[in-house]
């Protein structure tokens, strides 16, 4: 069935009543909703930061220049600084920014796959009743305040902490360790707060796995761990990918976290944008740090997928 | 029907033969839940190369059952023996026992190909050997050159030919059968039943099914044990059941019944005599066990096997009168709903010899219904 849709449409300065028939309708309704919201509140501010990344730094309210500038000779100038840009690669500093964070985020993925998946699976296979309560602890992370999350893991961890102190009294250690101010901490400080990101995408598909294809798997002489790696992790894999997407996307950017727990050599890309912000107040630089990073996670992605599709 | 009774002979009857030894033997088992018994004390054989089913409605248990065969579920207590050995508490994935699942469950991250191959990998067969057998498993369910084809590119007839020949490439002693033609359509159920019984005939693989199809159970098994309430109520061959019910559970289950609530009035070495209010004149019966005297019967007689007509038969014993009150026209068959005298509605199936127009009896038609002795059974309980 077709369906039609009403449609005005202003020609010559009267409106016409117009019918028209389009074949998926109610599609083109559904779609617009997710798009004006993604054109509002994400294409606009998104340009708005590319705008600012070819701005070029001042002393003023808003700190930079504008690009678009119409003169009293009707010209309209656009001035396009490219300098934020070229610095990304010449300097060291926001080079190494980059490989520091893509390198805590893969690191910070890997781990949480390695720990939310046996969770998961765990979860999985636990009886219904004791499913609930491990589900709510697990989304219990989420109502605690991060920062109060990574303050206790501060203390825990400091010098006079709680960790230390367990291991001087077992004689482990002769002296007490500084793990505040490593990679590990700051590692071990994004596995925790994303670790839900991991578990949930993860339980959800291991739910969904028709129990059946296990059995079949047993029936045809397939022994429990051999199932697990050619059946189940093969059939939860969509749960894995998102997982491990969500956590990579939410500790690139991750800012708080090496600032708590990271020395001063764990610099980030979230540090730097922080930095370059309100420190500097160069907001063209920050801008240009964005629009870097973005291109620099989304083009891996998009060739991926049009290579994967064709 | 027709194909009910070629199953039977092909077996040379082996469960009649007292020397026959049997090839899986199920021994008292018992499952329990917490609060459930599914399963209770089941005890039966099955012959190598029998098509063995278990016919019930459904949580009779038999579901159940077959997972318990399959290694699936652990018994609560009894024991399971396979060509002589003990398999009870060997997992599935050691059992030499392949289930077809009612849902198929292909996998589908793996080709047809892979699908079938997958049982024959995990015995660590060469790539050779496993290639010559899928070829063979394929060439057997006709869907050579479908290797490379992932499930979702099938149709539910092929997803089904597939599963089978997943069950079928390992050559295990046994197969068990989950509700397998179920989420076909009927036209394709009914071909693929025949070509089921060929298939198993061809490879000689003791097939064990669960359904809950009479239909099904009666054309494919040489053997169907009727479940209900967790236990078997009544095993045989199609034709046995259907013909002597040993219950009015298993009479009213197999197809349609007429049921008569009487008692034993004359007893003789061939036949008995029932007297029941429900029926005008007494009714004799030959199959009937030594019965004694008084004692309180079910007279059951198929509705295919009464006869009608409009003039008063030329019989002593097992006539009735009454008014048709319904037909229900199947094209092949009519069936007749009449009322006796007694309020008692029967049912009775006539072949639709004439057109409808032609028919002989009509509504409202005052007719006699007759059947002969040996087409009546007693039933006890």
């Amino acid at each position: 069935m077709k369906l039609k849709s009403l449609a005005f449409i202003i020609t010559g300065g009267k409106r016409k009543f117009i019918e028209m028939t389009r074949p998926h309708d109610s599609k083109f309704w559904m779609g617009i909703i997710p798009t004006v919201w993604i054109i509002f509140f994400f294409m606009f501010p998104l340009f708005i930061v590319f705008k600012i990344s070819f701005s070029e730094s001042i002393f003023a309210i808003p700190p930079f220049t504008e690009i678009f500038n119409f003169t009293k000779e009707h010209i309209l100038e656009i001035k396009l600084n490219f300098k934020n840009y070229i610095s990304i690669f010449r300097d060291s500093y926001y080079l190494s920014a980059f490989t520091n964070s893509l390198y805590l985020s893969i690191v910070t993925t890997i781990l949480c796959f390695f720990v939310g998946f046996p969770m998961a699976y765990g979860i999985h296979r636990v009886s219904d009743r004791l499913k609930t309560v491990l589900l709510l602890l697990v989304s219990l992370s989420f109502w605690t305040s991060f920062l109060v999350r990574i303050y206790s893991w501060m203390s825990l961890l400091s010098v006079n902490g709680a960790i230390n102190s367990i291991l001087l009294k077992l004689g482990l250690i002769s002296a007490p360790i500084q793990f505040i101010g490593t990679y590990y901490a700051v590692c071990l400080g994004m596995i925790f707060c994303y670790l839900p990101f991991m578990i949930f995408p993860v339980y959800a598909v291991l739910e969904k796995v028709d129990k059946s294809y296990i059995e079949v798997a047993y029936d045809l002489g397939c022994r429990p761990t051999k199932t697990f790696w050619t059946v189940t992790i093969p059939l939860s894999s969509s749960g894995i990918i998102t997982g491990s997407v969500l956590v990579f996307s939410a500790s690139i950017g991750e800012f708080v976290i090496p600032e708590l727990l990271g020395g001063a050599d764990a610099v980030t890309f979230g540090r730097v944008l922080w930095i370059e912000f309100f420190s500097n107040l160069d907001w063209t630089m920050a801008c240009s740090l964005s629009i870097g990073m973005m291109l620099f996670i989304i083009l891996p992605i998009f060739i991926f997928q049009k290579r994967t599709r064709s | 029907m027709a194909l009910a009774s070629q199953t039977i002979k092909r077996n040379m009857d082996a469960w009649q033969d007292i020397n026959a030894e049997p090839y899986i033997q199920v021994e008292g088992i018992t499952k329990s839940y917490d609060d459930v018994t599914p399963v209770k004390d089941i005890s039966f054989s099955v012959y190598k190369g029998e098509f063995f089913s278990l016919l019930g409605s459904s949580g009779c248990g038999k579901t159940t059952l077959l997972r318990i065969l399959a290694g699936f579920e652990k018994p609560t207590s009894g024991k399971i023996l396979i060509d002589g050995v003990d398999i009870t508490n060997l997992p599935a994935y050691k059992r030499p026992v392949n289930m077809m699942f009612q849902s198929y469950a292909l996998f589908p991250h793996m080709t047809v190909y892979q699908n079938i191959a997958f049982g024959l990998k995990q015995e660590r067969q060469s790539k050779n050997i496993i290639a010559e057998r899928v070829r063979e498993m394929l060439n057997l369910v006709q869907l050579s050159g479908y290797e490379d084809r992932k499930p979702e590119q099938l149709s539910g007839g092929q997803k089904q030919r597939v599963a089978l020949a997943r069950t079928l490439a390992k050559r295990p002693k046994l197969i068990l059968l989950d509700e397998p033609l179920t989420a076909l359509d009927k036209r394709l159920r009914e071909e693929t039943q025949f070509e089921l019984v060929n298939i198993q005939e061809k490879v000689g693989i003791t097939f064990i099914l669960v359904t809950h199809d009479q239909e099904e159970a009666m054309t494919m098994s040489t053997r169907m044990a009727i479940m209900d309430g967790g236990k078997i109520r009544q095993v045989g061959v199609p034709h046995d059941v259907y013909e002597f019910p040993n219950s009015r559970y298993v009479a009213q289950f197999i197809g349609s019944i007429n049921l008569f609530d009487g008692i034993v009035v004359e007893q003789e070495a061939d036949h008995v005599l029932i007297e029941t209010h429900e029926i005008d004149c007494r009714c004799q019966a030959t199959h009937a066990g030594a019965l004694p005297l008084g004692s309180n019967v079910t007279l059951a007689i198929r509705p295919e096997k009464i006869m009608i007509s409009l003039a008063k038969p030329d019989y002593q014993y097992n006539w009735t009168r009454g008014v048709i009150q319904e037909i229900a026209y199947l094209g092949d068959v009519s069936i007749y709903y009449i009322k006796l005298d007694s309020g008692k509605m029967v049912m009775a199936t006539l072949p639709n010899l004439l057109r409808l127009a032609d028919r002989t009896f009509q509504w409202e038609d005052t007719v006699y219904l007759f059947w002969r002795s040996e087409n009546s059974s007693v039933l006890t309980s």
